[in-house]
């Protein structure tokens, strides 16, 4: 199996604390819950943002606020230079190879629509065939679903074993002549399993097969190269990775860009619009109609900047160890069961508790100051997957501390001391 | 620990443990299914009727320990009431959880359900106190099959 992502050179302990130090850029984390210090483990669902992005933000309204790619007026210029700044930062963030493959969407959610839309619209047939996992975000099911429906195609799903690891021999004898697009997840949100998401792209590519890789809960927890990866389209969301909310990316490989039809008509898609006939706009803006998220790339562009400085290396090293220590700590208490104990994990600590509902634990341990999120983390199939109805999900990022860890095991402990 | 308490009093805590009248219904009048999506709560309802008079009633499902415990005092409450009657009981425990004043009076009158006035002070769980509720009432008053809290 590929080990993932492309390791560089190990941080060393002085990085590690310098990134530790780093806690004290979120305003958000200095705050009493309930008259206790607030533990944030829900960063899967969102991460807080730090002081530079919300900054970045601020000053973009206050002195630079205009619309992009119209006006010939100093603030439209001034504001379309800075949005257009973001796109290359992002392009160097996932090291792409042209700045038109990155296009601006609302969110992973968006973007996955978009290629199922546009993608979908002049490659699948009736009888062609979709491949997904069955670790997927609804996010990356529902659209596959509405394509399938309208093209009379069918959705095949990749298995999975009790571990939450993906079957890749039964994925090689999935993939046949009529799959025309494979969509997985680089790391699933609702059990953290890290996917080998370049030997899928190989396998899929030796058969001709395009795939799209939902990348919303890798982003912010290692190095991604979309390049090396060579997957053809990459999608994820600036609020899971210190931005603001209300920006997602779409990457794309420029050969199936050109060729796919625009997701959305309006405004800055065009070239040129008679009552008869329209003219589309080059990449990336065919796929940018109306007026976009400008002070949200704002922020995207501060949290890649923010990113940057701090080391993803380091990052994925101090999550890591966080995750073990989690890991070790709950099995310690009775009736814990983990959901998801691939070899290859993202900080994301599924469990269940026995004979206690999840919601009942998200109460107490809110009432302790602990945020955690307890449901079905849009990942249906899963939870059927496992026999849960739902699971209790604590999810790191580097802020987070040891300390917070034993605040949520105690916390648990109160749990059982309440409903147990 | 007191605002947990709140939430989790004694009633509920036994009603989730033990819950009464939980089991399914062979010749049930009306059987509804009701379903929380949010956190996948789900029971199923089941009412014997004479009349205007809900002479049993039973559910099964699962859940979170205030819709499971919410369901079972609301079983061992209706039996024996009339529809009217019981549509009332809702109405007053609508109030309670969504953190509606009472006066003295009307918490007297709310017997056992008064354990639930905790969950006022928890938003987010209203509607898990509430699912097995709105799920009679779909039962004696609609012709729904599934009732959803969203």
């Amino acid at each position: 199996m590929t080990t993932e992502p492309a390791t560089v050179a190990a941080p060393s302990f002085h990085d590690i604390l310098r990134i530790a130090g780093c806690r004290h850029h979120f305003p958000l984390l200095r705050q009493l819950v309930n008259g206790k210090p607030l533990v944030y483990f829900d960063n899967a669902a969102t991460s807080q943002k730090p002081q530079v992005v919300i900054d970045a933000m601020v000053k973009y309204y206050e002195t630079e606020n205009s619309n992009i790619h119209r006006g010939v007026h100093y603030l439209s210029e001034r504001a379309t230079q800075a949005y257009e700044r973001v796109r290359a930062k992002v392009k160097a963030f996932v090291n792409a190879e042209d700045q038109r493959e990155i296009i601006f969407v609302r969110g992973t959610t968006e973007a996955i629509n978009l290629v199922a839309h546009s993608f979908g619209k002049i490659h699948v047939h009736p009888g062609d065939e979709i491949l997904v996992s069955a670790m997927e975000h609804h996010s990356n099911i529902v659209p596959w679903q509405i394509l399938c429906e309208e093209r009379d195609a069918t959705l095949k799903v990749i298995p999975m074993n009790d571990r939450g690891e993906l079957l890749m021999d039964e994925y090689e004898r999935l993939l046949s002549d009529r799959t025309r697009i494979v969509a997985v997840t680089h790391v699933s949100n609702a059990l953290g399993t890290i996917n080998p998401v370049k030997d899928i792209v190989a396998k899929a590519h030796a058969r001709g097969i395009p795939v799209l890789v939902d990348g919303a809960q890798a982003v912010p927890h290692m190095h991604v190269d979309v390049r090396d990866l060579d997957c053809d389209f990459y999608a994820f969301s600036a609020h899971k990775m210190f931005g603001p909310t209300g920006v997602g990316i779409l990457y794309g490989k420029r050969r199936w860009l050109e060729a796919m039809p625009p997701y959305q008509g309006g405004g800055d898609m065009i070239k040129s619009v008679t009552f008869e006939k329209t003219i589309y706009n080059d990449l990336p803006y065919k796929f940018e109609a109306g007026t976009p998220n400008i002070g949200g790339g704002i922020g995207l562009g501060a949290a890649i900047d923010y990113l940057h400085e701090l080391d993803l290396g380091g990052v994925q090293q101090l999550e890591h160890d966080l995750l073990a220590y989690a890991t070790e700590k709950i099995l310690t208490i009775p009736g814990v069961r983990i959901i998801g104990t691939a070899a290859q994990k993202a900080a994301v600590l599924s469990f269940t508790m026995e004979g206690i509902h999840p919601h009942d634990i998200g109460t107490i341990l809110d009432v302790e100051g602990v945020a955690i999120r307890t449901g079905h983390h849009c990942a249906q199939p899963v939870m059927q997957f496992f026999g849960v109805p739902a699971t209790a999900r604590a999810s790191f990022a580097f802020y987070n501390t040891k300390e917070e860890v034993d605040a949520f095991i105690k916390a648990l402990h109160k749990v059982i001391e309440v409903l147990g | 620990m007191s605002l947990l308490r709140e939430l989790y009093q004694e009633v509920i805590l036994d009603h989730n443990k033990a819950p009464r009248n939980f089991r399914r219904m062979e010749n049930a009048t009306r059987r509804v299914d009701g379903y929380n999506p949010l956190c996948g709560d789900h029971y199923t309802v089941y009412v014997k009727l004479e009349n205007d008079r809900i002479v049993d009633v039973s559910f099964e499902g699962a859940g979170c320990a205030i819709s499971k415990a919410s369901a079972s005092v609301m079983s061992t409450l209706v039996k024996g009431r009339t529809i009217n009657e019981a549509e009332e009981l809702f109405h007053n425990f609508h109030r309670l959880v969504m953190g509606e004043k009472e006066g003295e009076d009307d918490i007297e009158k709310l017997g056992k359900l008064a354990a639930f006035a905790g969950v006022s002070e928890f938003p987010a769980r209203v509607k898990c106190a509430s699912l097995a509720w709105h799920t009679l009432h779909a039962a004696v008053k609609s012709d729904t099959a599934t009732v959803s809290t969203e």
